[in-house]
């Protein structure tokens, strides 16, 4: 099947599926486009799928990122300052997604999407083989402004459910969820912790058990161990703070040998 | 819809904190309708704030303006020095309540913070209030009594290290506390039910300003005018005359150093519709929907955006907003000082130094109410350093 003909909601499930059949957990990384310069953005996607990362979610910077920790946040900050737009990441989607075939989503604010336009965003989003976006101040209640636009050319608008949705609200929002169901890990921020929270597995069941749909965790996850401790409960995990720290210490190599070791953990 | 004023308001926040939210709401609908909680919140308002604050009529300021009268809503004199008080112990009377027993706040100018500190000192709560390391730094004497209350300030480095950054961390620290910590938001900005919940602490003032001004001149003032940063004030004090179809409601926002400029923070004067804060309304942002700097002499004032009542009372057009520089607030400072012997926060200062452009377009005739929401000792320093 060619990429055009995939929504991407079906690029998302084919990359979990993949993942599934190979045993493992797929691996999801974050990196923010233009950090730690513009030029390096490309080289560290590309990485990120050598190492064995089945879908990529790029960063797209935000002045407030309220949702974020210290290593986002800093990540943003010079991302903004190297002049980076969403037309960029854009871009940077478009050559990733032609060039490895890649499953690419956008995480990122409600006010840079909505100020450059949720048609535009959809449009321009497809042309370039996005496969959806992630916003994490958008709850469901407010989504419709972006869902309108981005459901009928296929772009998923990930969700995100927290150890604090209450079964009610996740039996409400689960069957809206599209792509995969976004698990946040704890009460917080995004950012490396050392250890996973204690109720993760019984979080996951709650979701799991009113989806069909791939879950994945996200959140703190910053070492194999916790992907190892994952397996089994999840499908999928998230690892974006740590990507970033890893590039920082290593830059490609460095986040190369970080995901791969990921992967590996991620073996079931 | 729920928390929408017109176009404006919502709640754009994380997941996690969806279910805070509600709760919050819940809780809040709960204590407005308990009898018991609405008269501890009114014995606290007499007893620890001192409400009612009273009207002052103004006259040498009225005449020096070029107006009939001028009346001064005195939430100078309220406890710790500004309006912030009122919402400061409704909101930790709910904290209370709702069994938290942390409090995170943030403050700009200092006000907020200062309020929430006294606020959970009364009523035994752990107080942690972020403030950005610029504030601290032109607002040292606020970040000392904070202390003295017993609340922990946490420095903020982020972005602009102001007010702006100040409720990010804010609510970077509900959103991890969030089962135990209670987010006292000091302006009427933010995710609903915050702007609604802080409007209704803070209508008291507007409450009272009508009957005082209904004793005192027999009918209601021609213009109602407070300055606008968040907007907590002005809300507060507009709210008891939106349905007087009459009164003029005039917000006055910072002007910095001049609108052409950059250099400001009038978010309803120079802004556009957007999303920051968890609740769409005005803000100061660039093309590309990135939170832009500003800019104004007084900390209290100097935040991108604003609380989406207000966005829909300019948009409805029954609040006419405007902005006043740095340099003029500063003379309105001086001249409320001068003809008064009342100094007051730069802040307010805006508003008094809107009141000859009020003359001039209401009329010399005009009895204009203004609210003077604070006072300024904590501005000493920065208006030593301005008018050396």
């Amino acid at each position: 099947m060619s990429v055009a003909t995939l929504t991407g909601s079906e690029r998302v499930a084919r990359s979990f599926a993949r993942a599934k059949d190979e045993r493992r957990l797929a691996v999801i990384v974050y990196l923010t486009v233009g950090y730690p310069d513009r030029a390096a953005t490309r080289g560290l996607l590309r990485a990120a799928l050598d190492a064995g990362a089945d879908i990529l979610e790029l960063g797209v910077p935000f002045s407030d990122p309220l949702a974020d920790g210290a290593t986002v946040q800093r990540a943003s900050e010079v991302a903004l300052r190297n002049g980076v737009t969403l037309a960029d990441c854009l871009a940077e989607a478009r050559e990733i997604v032609a060039e490895r075939d890649a499953t690419a989503l956008f995480m990122g604010y409600t006010n840079p999407f909505l100020r450059f336009g949720a048609a535009r965003l959809a449009e321009q989003g497809r042309a370039c083989g996005l496969s959806g976006v992630i916003v994490p101040d958008l709850p469901t209640e407010e989504s419709a402004v972006l869902d309108d636009a981005l459901a009928p050319v296929g772009l998923a608008r990930i969700d995100l459910y927290a150890p604090t949705t209450p079964d009610a609200r996740l039996d409400e929002l689960l069957p809206r969820s599209r792509g995969f169901a976004y698990c946040v890990s704890l009460t917080g921020v995004t950012g490396a912790r050392q250890a996973l929270g204690t109720d993760v597995a019984a979080f996951v069941g709650r979701v799991r058990a009113r989806t069909q749909l791939p879950v994945a965790v996200g959140f703190g996850i910053s070492q194999p161990e916790h992907v190892r401790a994952l397996r089994g409960v999840a499908d999928g995990v998230v690892v974006g703070s740590a990507a970033l720290d890893a590039v920082g210490r290593g830059g490609e190599r460095g986040l190369r040998d970080f995901v791969s070791s990921l992967v590996v953990a991620g073996r079931t | 819809m729920k928390g929408r004023f017109g176009e404006f308001g919502g709640q754009f926040l994380p997941e996690t904190l969806m279910p805070a939210a509600a709760e919050l709401e819940t809780a809040y609908e709960a204590a407005q309708a308990d009898p018991a909680f609405r008269s501890e919140l009114a014995r606290l308002l007499r007893d620890f704030v001192g409400r009612p604050t009273p009207l002052t009529d103004a006259r040498r300021l009225s005449e020096a303006v070029g107006l009939e009268r001028v009346l001064l809503k005195r939430e100078d004199l309220a406890h710790t020095g500004a309006h912030k008080i009122n919402s400061a112990v409704g909101q930790a009377l709910l904290a209370q309540r709702m069994g938290k027993h942390r409090v995170v706040a943030e403050t700009g100018a200092g006000q907020h913070g200062v309020a929430s500190a006294a606020a959970c000192a009364l009523l035994g709560l752990e107080c942690v209030v972020y403030m950005g390391t610029e504030d601290m730094r032109r607002q040292a004497p606020n970040v000392f009594r904070m202390k003295l209350l017993g609340a922990e300030v946490r420095p903020v480095e982020s972005g602009t290290k102001t007010l702006k950054d100040a409720v990010n961390e804010a609510i970077r620290d509900w959103v991890t506390n969030v089962r135990n910590t209670y987010y006292l938001l000091g302006s009427a900005i933010g995710p609903h039910p915050y702007p609604t919940m802080v409007r209704d602490f803070q209508s008291v003032i507007g409450k009272e300003a009508r009957e005082q001004s209904q004793a005192l001149l027999g009918r209601l003032p021609d213009v109602v005018v407070a300055c606008v940063g968040g907007g907590s004030n002005a809300i507060g004090m507009f709210h008891a005359f939106l349905g007087d179809g009459a009164v003029k409601l005039r917000g006055v926002e910072a002007a910095g150093h001049g609108i052409a400029t950059g250099e400001h923070a009038a978010s309803i004067v120079a802004g556009s519709a957007g999303v920051l804060h968890g609740t769409r309304t005005l803000v100061l942002q660039d093309d590309d929907g990135q939170i832009r700097g500003t800019h104004s002499v007084s900390a209290g004032l100097d935040y991108p955006g604003v609380g989406p009542e207000h966005a829909a009372l300019h948009a409805s057009g029954r609040a006419h907003y405007v902005a006043r520089t740095d340099h003029e607030a500063l003379e309105g400072f001086t001249l409320l000082s001068r003809m008064e012997g009342i100094i007051p926060a730069l802040e307010p200062a805006h508003a008094i130094a809107d009141l000859r452009a009020i003359a001039k377009e209401h009329g010399a005739e005009s009895i204009v109410l203004l609210c003077l929401s604070g006072r300024g000792d904590k501005d000493l320093e920065t208006v030593m350093k301005e008018l050396g």
